[in-house]
């Protein structure tokens, strides 16, 4: 196996448009796991993890531009007036250790359907800048996942960042789990609300051969919601709510759950993230 | 973490004369470098010039092995050696309680990750792509998963004999008595994995006599010799093993798992060979827990006493035997729980299957009856419309109540004690759902799932039984040796026995019996090995009790040595020594008549001399059970335990948050109330983990989940803190009073779980572990 590990965006963009089948690497933490039980064998890895540009973030005005490599553990403590989605998704990756290590880059990377980062990041509708010795391009989150651990990127191309827009409203994740720390989502569930524009992004994780997006469900909650007077999120709204998440899921049975179960549960947790995120919209609002 | 009443008094008998002795809470000499990181594990073990082995296995459960071809991994450069069973010297097979087990696969594959051929390669990758390179043609066949179905009498028979490994028929009292209500329920238990943090590792190093060294993970040195001894063709004494860093065990290492294989290679190649399985492989290189279907039938009267208890226990023990028999005669003993009864009729069995072996784990067969007796006795306590701790009183065991197997228990038997205690604890406050709240306490944890939508709280209780020491006849025993002698002007004592610390502080206890016995301050444990005789296994929670006792005796039989040295030397001047040995005691380094008058210290006595005493200890003998009907003495020791356990429950998506865990347990005397308190923790996190999270899930006979990303144990925010209160009835059998600690609270920890997972849903609940879609199903 040949490692590269350079100092540079350019140096690094070079190396892959040498090697387009290397497979890169920064905190380690999806990567590592597919090296140890023998799925991957990569010719090449490509460390990242010394291009400093990549484990930055900065305030865009009404975006942040989150660099791939910025760890969990950052962004909940640094980001979490600004992103509160993506900040709680954060905070329920694995361990204290890996959220020390890992980035978003590793998860879209990845494209695994139960990364955490996923929902947070359709629900709030952010563009991943890839680049290339050709150049960058900016990808729509919407036309990111392909398909089961696929993603939209070209084999010279490396995930440099992430443009996710300010909360405008209240956020909120929601995972499912068998364990109560320390697990992969048997399912999960983001929502995005947008007081300006009055509408509302949803973002499944877990149940479905990709990420996606409940459209009917934020086309419901959007023209439900009480925009003028901020009433509160009834029990039928979250019911209804919670229906058009789970149909919008396309889950499985496997070892971590059934797909009964996943479409159950993501009905009650849209549910209860919708009310929760109204909440917060409204007291947003009031401050 | 714990909240616990440790005992402060009652020690009389125990009284230590040094620091460090027992009923202190000594600290662990390992306890810091665990924690620290700096702990060498067999794991970490190195040799000059070593080589790595790598095993390859199979892929399917049942097939038959057209051809081997290793001529493509003996290709690749760095490889030394490829074995398969051709290569075994002695016998092919080996196995704890009956020899069935290939050491590599001939034939037949019975199992899903049966070791077919062992690499060894100057490099732990290179040795793993040449395992991977080895080219087996199989002739698959159709698995055998189901328990049931292997012991029909119309499934193919996995062994000559066929698929009933064991039945253990119990008939006690009178038969077909008729009830007044009589209750049924079905119980299943799923596949739980012991789980130790250290995967199976070990170091085997050829000897220039033609013998071998092995330093490995293990819980039993000789058990291993003498198999190794078998498979090698090798005398025993050529076999040399010395225990390394062990990384907990749990019964996952009473059998084989590499040490023959680690062997075979250094022998071979002439060189080091080391082994150390992935997380992965080590959840098919070891035996689980056994899965059970269990159906009862209990009858009791109106006002809940019961009158007679049928059970059909079904235990399925895979593609080899292990210690299955043992496991199935303990369900068989355990069926009906801590309560009297006047009949039972029992059946156990435990079956051969194509799914992964399944052999000793902590609770060893008492844990799969224990969810189903206390399962019952919740069910009996709902249809009489009584409190289950009500119900559980009135037929609680007390000292003298009869076993189904008609053995006596008698000893202390606090059944009654445990629940009245377990009730009377404060109950924890409702979990804060308002202002400020913390979505970590609540069910989901981390994943933020509810802020007190759907939560429900249910409390359950549960009291379970369990023997101590090894069974039915078993020449159970352990072997000490003990010397003292003068180092730099100070009495030093060494401690040498074969027992596997495996985690459970018995390296601690050792020294603290040491210091006791001989009031002498510097004692060395010597590391354990096979240079000294048995010590037996380190299971059935016997250790302090069996190894303890043969420390405690050859401690005994060095002071009796050096106070007839002192009678010899001393004599005209302390004429009570000749008759009054036994008043003298041996205190801070001194020898001190009944008044306390200094006879001499052990320095100025000792001087050069080495007193060195080597001694074995049985506890009292047991008898085998009668094929019949099940009875005899066959046990040796009781444990009890109960809990109450505290659960949040979010019944709309299943998630499960225990809020406490409360344990009594009685321990007979608490040698290291410390030690004592870490046993209790562990076991009850073991039997929640079973309760709601541990299963090894077998389709077709293949495992699915062999990693800790799928197969989950509880973590700081699933295992609640532990509320515990130590009885200290001392048990007049066993050295000092002990019981034996480390299995008792992870039979009663399941139940007691399930149950207020019970009280919380209105669910029947009746296999564990319980998955949140087992709760959200019925929505």
């Amino acid at each position: 196996m040949e490692f590269f590990r350079p100092a540079t965006l350019n140096d690094a963009l070079t190396l892959k448009s040498a090697h387009p089948t290397a497979l890169c690497i920064n905190g380690g933490t999806d990567v590592m796991v597919e090296l140890n039980f023998d799925r991957k064998r990569p010719e090449t890895l490509l460390d990242l993890s010394a291009i400093s540009e990549l484990s930055e973030w900065s305030d865009q005005g009404d975006s942040i531009l989150l660099g791939a490599g910025v760890s969990y553990t950052r962004i909940y403590h640094e980001l979490a007036k600004e992103l509160p989605g993506l900040a709680m998704a954060s905070r329920t990756v694995g361990s204290l250790q890996i959220r020390n290590k890992g980035g978003v880059g590793g998860n879209l990377g990845s494209a695994s359907p139960a990364g955490d980062a996923h929902p947070a990041l359709l629900a709030s509708g952010a563009t991943v800048n890839v680049a290339s010795v050709n150049g960058t391009r900016a990808i729509d989150i919407n036309d990111f996942y392909v398909g089961p651990k696929k993603n939209a990127m070209n084999p010279d191309e490396i995930i440099t960042s992430v443009l996710i827009p300010k909360a405008r409203g209240g956020q909120q994740y929601s995972k499912i789990g068998t364990r109560n720390a320390m697990v992969i989502a048997v399912c999960s569930f983001g929502i995005a609300i947008d007081s300006t524009n009055k509408s509302v992004g949803t973002g499944i994780g877990s149940a479905g051969p990709t990420p996606l997006r409940a459209h009917e469900a934020e086309s419901y909650a959007a023209s439900h919601l009480d925009w003028t007077h901020g009433s509160a999120v009834t029990p039928e709204m979250m019911k209804e709510f919670g229906a058009l998440v789970a149909a919008a899921s396309k889950p499985i049975d496997d070892v971590r759950g059934t797909a009964a179960y996943r479409r159950h549960t993501l009905a009650v947790i849209s549910g209860r993230c919708l009310k929760w995120a109204w909440t917060s919209t409204q007291e947003m609002r009031s401050k | 973490m714990s909240n616990s009443t440790l005992p402060t008094k009652q020690r009389d008998h125990v009284e230590a004369p040094v620091l460090g002795g027992l009923g202190e809470s000594v600290a662990r000499p390992d306890g810091t470098l665990k924690v620290t990181g700096d702990f060498a594990y067999s794991s970490d073990l190195w040799a000059d010039g070593m080589l790595w082995a790598s095993t390859l296995r199979s892929p399917h459960p049942h097939a038959r092995i057209k051809s081997i071809n290793i001529a493509p991994a003996l290709k690749i450069n760095g490889v030394s050696a490829v074995l398969t069973h051709d290569d075994v010297p002695g016998s092919k097979l080996y196995g704890l309680e009956i020899v069935d087990q290939p050491v590599l696969a001939f034939d037949t594959i019975r199992f899903h990750g049966e070791a077919i051929a062992i690499v060894a390669a100057d490099h732990p990758e290179t040795a793993k792509r040449a395992a991977q390179a080895i080219v087996v043609e199989y002739e698959i066949l159709e698995p055998v998963v189901d328990a049931d179905y292997a012991i029909s009498g119309n499934a193919p028979v996995i062994h000559d004999g066929g698929n009933i490994t064991r039945h253990v028929p119990i008939i006690f009292g009178p038969q077909n008595l008729k009830a007044d209500v009589v209750v049924k329920g079905e119980y299943e238990v799923g596949m739980q994995d012991q789980a130790p943090l250290g995967p199976e590792s070990g170091l085997a190093i050829p000897a220039d006599d033609g013998g071998i060294d092995l330093y490995l993970s293990t819980q039993w040195l000789h058990v291993d010799r003498g198999q190794l001894a078998t498979v090698l063709g090798l005398p025993p004494e050529k076999v040399r093993l010395t225990l390394a860093g062990v990384g907990g065990a749990f019964g996952a290492r009473e059998d084989m798992s590499m040490q023959a294989h680690i062997a075979l290679l250094a022998m071979r190649t002439g060189k080091p060979v080391k082994i150390v399985y992935s997380r992965e492989e080590s959840f098919f290189g070891h035996v689980h827990r056994h899965p059970a279907k269990l159906r009862y039938e209990h009858g009791v009267t109106k006002e809940g006493k019961l009158v007679y208890v049928k059970a059909n226990i079904v235990l399925d023990g895979g593609a080899y035997a292990s210690s299955s028999p043992a496991v199935c005669a303990n369900a068989a003993c355990f069926a009906v729980g801590p309560y009297e009864v006047e009949s039972a009729t029992i059946d156990a069995y435990v079956a051969y299957t194509n799914n992964p072996p399944c052999g000793a784990m902590r609770g060893f067969g008492a844990v799969q009856t224990g969810f189903a007796y206390e399962s019952q006795m919740d069910k009996i306590a709902e249809t009489l419309g009584m409190d289950p701790i009500e119900l559980r009183l009135k037929n609680a065991m007390v000292r003298d109540s009869l076993m189904p197997t008609g053995q006596p228990v008698d000893s202390a038997a606090p059944v009654a004690e445990i629940l009245e205690k377990l009730r009377a604890m404060p109950l924890p406050p409702l979990t804060a759902t308002t202002d400020g709240f913390d979505v970590i306490e609540l069910p989901g944890g981390a994943s933020n799932v509810t802020h007190g939508e759907g939560v429900r709280r249910g409390i359950g209780y549960a009291v379970g039984i369990k023997n101590i020491g090894f069974s039915e006849g078993f020449d159970d025993y352990s072997t000490a040796k003990v010397r003292l002698q003068i180092i730099n002007g100070e009495p030093v004592v060494e401690v040498h026995t074969a027992a596997a610390e495996v985690g459970q502080g018995l390296v601690t206890l050792k020294g603290q019996i040491a210091r006791t016995e001989l009031g002498v301050q510097r004692v060395v444990v010597h590391v354990s090995d096979t240079q000294v005789g048995s010590a037996g296994s380190t299971s059935a929670s016997r250790q302090s009790y069996v190894t303890g006792g043969a420390v405690m005796t050859a401690c005994k039989a060095v002071r009796d040595e050096v106070l007839l040295y002192a009678m010899e030397k001393l004599g005209h001047l302390h004429p009570h020594l000749l008759h009054f040995r036994a008043n003298y005691k041996m205190v801070n380094g001194e020898i001190r008549d009944g008044e306390g008058q200094l006879v001499s210290s052990l320095a100025d006595l000792v001087k050069d001399r080495v007193f060195e005493c080597t001694r074995e200890y049985r506890h009292r003998p047991t008898t085998p059970i009668d094929p019949i009907t099940g009875q005899g003495l066959p046990h040796a020791q009781f444990a009890f335990a109960g809990h109450r356990a505290v659960v949040d429950v979010d019944i709309e998506t299943g998630m499960v948050k225990v809020i406490e865990m409360a344990s009594v347990q009685d321990v007979g005397k608490a040698l290291n109330p410390q030690a004592v308190e870490g046993q209790i923790e562990g076991g009850t996190a073991q039997g929640l983990g079973l309760a709601i999270l541990e299963e090894i899930q077998v389709v077709n006979g293949k495992v699915k989940n062999p990693s800790f990303t799928d197969y989950l144990i509880p973590t700081v925010l699933d295992m609640p803190p532990v509320r515990s209160i130590i009885l200290e009835y001392a048990d007049e059998h066993a050295p000092y009073g002990l019981r034996g600690v480390g299995e008792a609270p992870t039979i009663s920890s399941t139940p007691a779980v399930v149950s207020a997972i019970r009280q919380a849903t209105g669910l029947a609940l009746t296999r564990v572990p319980v998955r949140p879609e087992h709760i959200t199903s019925t929505l």
